[in-house]
Formats: structure tokens, sequence, C-alpha cells
């Protein structure tokens, strides 16, 4: 297996980025990340990214976003229609393979042209599910539902959450919701979609992120402490919910153990849980314990950016190692309703 | 039993989704000039090459193109083709000539429609200017390019703009 490290990062999330276009919010990031990465453009062997024509409304979107990270001469290239942590599953595996050294990795959402719920809902079952038009914060009720019922949890434990990432977010100046919040106030916020409150929804913003990866010694040689993807898997769970056990998410459990999580001792865990009591079930499928930090960056609750939000959980991870808080963490991405997909991938420090 | 089942050919699941589409700055600056009968386009630095419409971002150079150039209304056709086959979508009838033509000050050639000569004497190389509809009627889209018409200027040469071809 080739050692493959994470060298630089760079992210930008805003509530809503009315003035620019993807390509205009794309290009400062992926040169930050670049230029950050000590590698000159034409060096980086491959190019992967993450992001869905849907938002934009734009057939082959992705292909124009590439005008935003230099694609001339052609560069080897590709595009999943999913969270950009997919697309550094597959530029990982491409290293793996050894037919490159190196490689960009971004993804952006830009949710505000459109209307997110309807465009989330045409993602489901087209014929007999999509007609009815459900939004996603219904769909992850459901699930919230069943989750407290069977796990003997409340609302205030939920609340007790929302408060706490709110709260961390006020040291992440990525972050587009934060603020101390009282417990018992938040509790009297009117429902969304009981038995979930808007704060238990994930707050969707604009933005792009991108990060560069490097195997071997060549990480050591750029990067003064470069974080090393130690393991990395993902698994999907049927499409139709009625097939699920919605209390708890066995595709993050599996991906976990893959990764290698039970060999290891992580001191934080940044999770892509966008509804608040997802946080618990995942905690549960990845056996963190209490003395594991959940989500100091402050999580999807704060700062959701679609098709961003799970790479934005690994640079979020990379970024609390570089900087010396942390030597040993989990990063997570999800998509799909109700926990459908799971990424999870062990990141470690020199 | 499952013989039985009288087969579903068809069901229908219409899907209508709204955009609120906002072009970003570039394409603005380029939107808002066409509404004042103005083509601009744009380039990173001062050396970079001109692209009308600028989409924000050099491809070749992954810069910004945050310097503004405004192109002439006349260019060179370097590339047409007749067509024939109507479209809802387009308010000319066939057959009429697509063109791509370079404008003069940009990089890049720019598509649009040729009308006032006959289909058999459009080429390549052939100079040509944009016609447009009276400003009262402008806003911020191509169609306030009616369509471009033959300059009566001698052929540039194809060596000349065979690097855009």
């Amino acid at each position: 297996m080739q050692d493959v490290a994470i060298v630089s990062t760079a992210q930008f999330n805003t509530r809503a980025a009315p003035d620019r276009n993807e390509i205009e919010i794309l290009l400062p990031v992926a040169q930050e990340a670049v230029r950050r990465s000590g590698l000159a453009r034409g060096d980086i062997d491959f190019t992967c990214s993450g992001s869905s024509d849907w938002l934009q409304g734009q057939p082959f979107a992705f292909v124009s976003a590439l005008d935003a990270v230099g694609a001339w001469p052609p560069v080897k290239e590709s595009h999943v229609e999913m969270d950009g942590a997919w697309a550094m599953y597959e530029a990982w595996v491409k290293i793996q393979t050894g037919e490159v050294d190196s490689a960009l990795v971004y993804s952006f959402g830009k949710t505000s042209p459109g209307d997110l719920a309807q465009v989330q809902s045409i993602a489901l079952d087209p014929y007999c599910v999509a007609p009815l038009w459900p939004d996603m914060d219904s769909i992850n009720a459901l699930q919230a539902r069943l989750y407290l019922q069977a796990s003997g949890r409340d609302e205030r434990d939920l609340a007790a959450i929302v408060a706490r990432c709110r709260s961390d977010a006020l040291n992440n100046q990525h972050a587009v919701e934060k603020g101390e919040h009282d417990v018992d106030k938040l509790l009297t916020e009117p429902y969304v979609a009981s038995p979930l409150r808007a704060h238990d929804c994930p707050t969707h913003s604009d933005g792009a992120t991108a990060l560069v990866l490097v195997a071997g010694d060549r990480a050591r040689e750029l990067c003064a402490r470069p974080v090393w993807i130690r393991g990395i898997d993902h698994r999907v769970e049927p499409m139709h919910l009625g097939l699920r056990d919605l209390t708890r998410c066995v595709s993050a459990q599996q991906a976990g153990l893959n990764a290698g999580v039970d060999q290891r001792r992580p001191q934080f865990a940044e999770l892509s849980a966008p509804y608040s009591f997802q946080e618990l079930i995942l905690r549960d499928a990845l056996g963190l314990g209490d003395d594991v930090r959940i989500n100091p960056s402050g999580g999807s609750l704060v700062t959701h950016t679609m098709f961003s939000c799970g790479q934005n959980r690994i640079i979020d991870a990379v970024e609390r190692i570089t900087t010396g808080n942390a030597d040993l963490g989990i990063a997570h991405a999800s998509q799909g309703p109700c926990l459908q997909q799971n990424l999870v991938c062990v990141l470690e420090g020199d | 039993m499952a013989d039985e089942v009288e087969p579903v050919a068809t069901i229908g699941t219409p899907i209508r989704l709204e955009y609120d589409y906002r072009p970003g700055t570039a394409e603005s600056v380029f939107l808002n000039g066409l509404r004042q009968g103005k083509l601009i386009g744009a380039r990173a630095g001062h050396d970079g090459p001109v692209y009308l419409p600028p989409r924000g971002a050099d491809p070749k150079s992954a810069r910004i193109t945050d310097d503004y150039v405004e192109v002439k209304d006349t260019g060179t056709v370097v590339t047409f083709s007749i067509t024939r086959v109507p479209s809802p979508n387009i308010r000319i009838d066939p057959p009429y000539a697509a063109i791509s033509v370079l404008l003069d000050g940009a990089d890049i050639s720019f598509f649009h429609v040729l009308r006032g000569c006959e289909l058999e004497d459009v080429r390549i190389g052939m100079r040509v200017k944009a016609r447009w509809v009276p400003p009262e009627q402008r806003g911020p889209t191509v169609w306030n390019i009616e369509y471009f018409e033959p300059l009566d200027e001698p052929d540039v040469p194809y060596d000349e703009i065979k690097e855009y071809c």
C-alpha cells in the first residue's frame, strides 16, 4: 500500500454568494490549495472533483468548473457526482494503482440559486417516491423520531449538541452559524419537522474546498507536517428507506472498521452529521467513546455546503492536525437521505 | 400469477425545477455591456488571452480574469455551417448560416448567425459586422445582436486565423 498524505488544504464558505458564479467561488480556493502544496499546477498528476450539476441547473457544469483550476494543456481529470470526499477516495485509489503520485481534489456547491428541497427530492426513487416531493428535513425527521424512540434520548440531548457545535464554531473562522446558545431557549423554537427544529438541521451555505494529495517521501519534502491517510473506506446502504434499520448506521460502521478506526485511539472526529441526532448514531457506529472530541469545527450544523461538506470535514480534521492541536483523528463524510452512504478515513500527522 | 399482471407501459412523473440564475461577476460585466451595445471580454492580467464571453477564469492559467477589455463588433468568420434544420428555440427560418466569428480584439471565437448575403458566398476568412437591435429593445442578452452581416473588406488569409479555426 502506497502511503498518501494531504499536504495542503483550502476552504471557503459563506451563507450565500449571489454575486459570484461557481467558477468564481472555486478559483481562489483551488489556487490557494495548489500554492500551499508547493507544487506547480502542471506538476500535479491528477485532478478529481465532486459536485452536482443539479444544484446549478446546468448540464455538465462540472466541466466548466475546470476553467477555475487550469486545464490547458489538457489534464488527466475525473469527476464524481458526489461529495468531494469521494473524489478524494478516487484520487487515493488512482495513486494506489501507481499511475499517478499527486492529485488536486476539489468540490464546490452553490445551493442558493435553486430550491434545494426540491432538487434533493429528485435524487429519490424517481417512480414511487420522488413524485411525492418529500423534502430532506422531513425524511430525516422520520429517522430522528425512530432514533429517539429506540435510544431513549430526547430533544434536550439534541439541543445540547447544537449548542456545543455553535459554540465550537466561534473558533472556526470558516463557520457560517456560530454563537453561544442556551439549551432551554433552543427548545422553545418551533419545529421544522418534529422532532427537528431549524437548528437541528444543517446550515446551508455556498462554498468550495480543495486539497492536494501526494504519495510517499515527496509529501515530506513538500510539507512540514503532512497528514497521512492511514485508512479509508466507504459503504452504501439500499435506496429504499424501509429496507434499512434507521436507528443505526451499518454502512458507517463497516467503513469505519475497514478504515481501521477500532485499531487506533483517535483524539477527535469530524463527522458529517447534517442533522443533530445523526452525530449520536455515528458515534455508536464508529465506536467513539466520550474521550473523543466530536466536531471541534462545529460540523455540518454550522456550515453545510452541499457536495463539499464531507471534504470539508476532512479538511477541518487535517487543519487540526497540521496546526498541532492533535495527532490522530477521524474524518467522515455522508450523503443521501438518513446517512445512506458513508466514507470514513483515519488521519495522522507525522 | 405474474403472467396475469397487466404491464404498466408508461407512467407520468412530471418534474419542473426553477432556478434563480446569477451569472456572477465576469458574465454580469459582459451582459451589462450588451445592454449598452458593447462587447466586453476579460483577460487575466494585461498579457492573457481575451475571453468573450468571460466566465471569470482563464482556463489556461487558472487566474482570475479581472481586466475587462472592450472588443469590437467587427470580426472574421473562422468557421460556419449552413443550418437546414428548424429549431423551436431559434427564430430564424432555415436555411441560415451559423458562424463562429473571431471578433477584433478577442482571442476566442464567438457563436452567432450571419445574414445579408447569399449562403453560397459565406466563407472562412470573410469580414463581418454585428447588426444591433435598436437601443430601446436591448436587454442583457446576446440577441441584442440581431445577426452579423458582411463587411465590404478583403478576406483575412487563412494562415492569419488558422490558430482560431
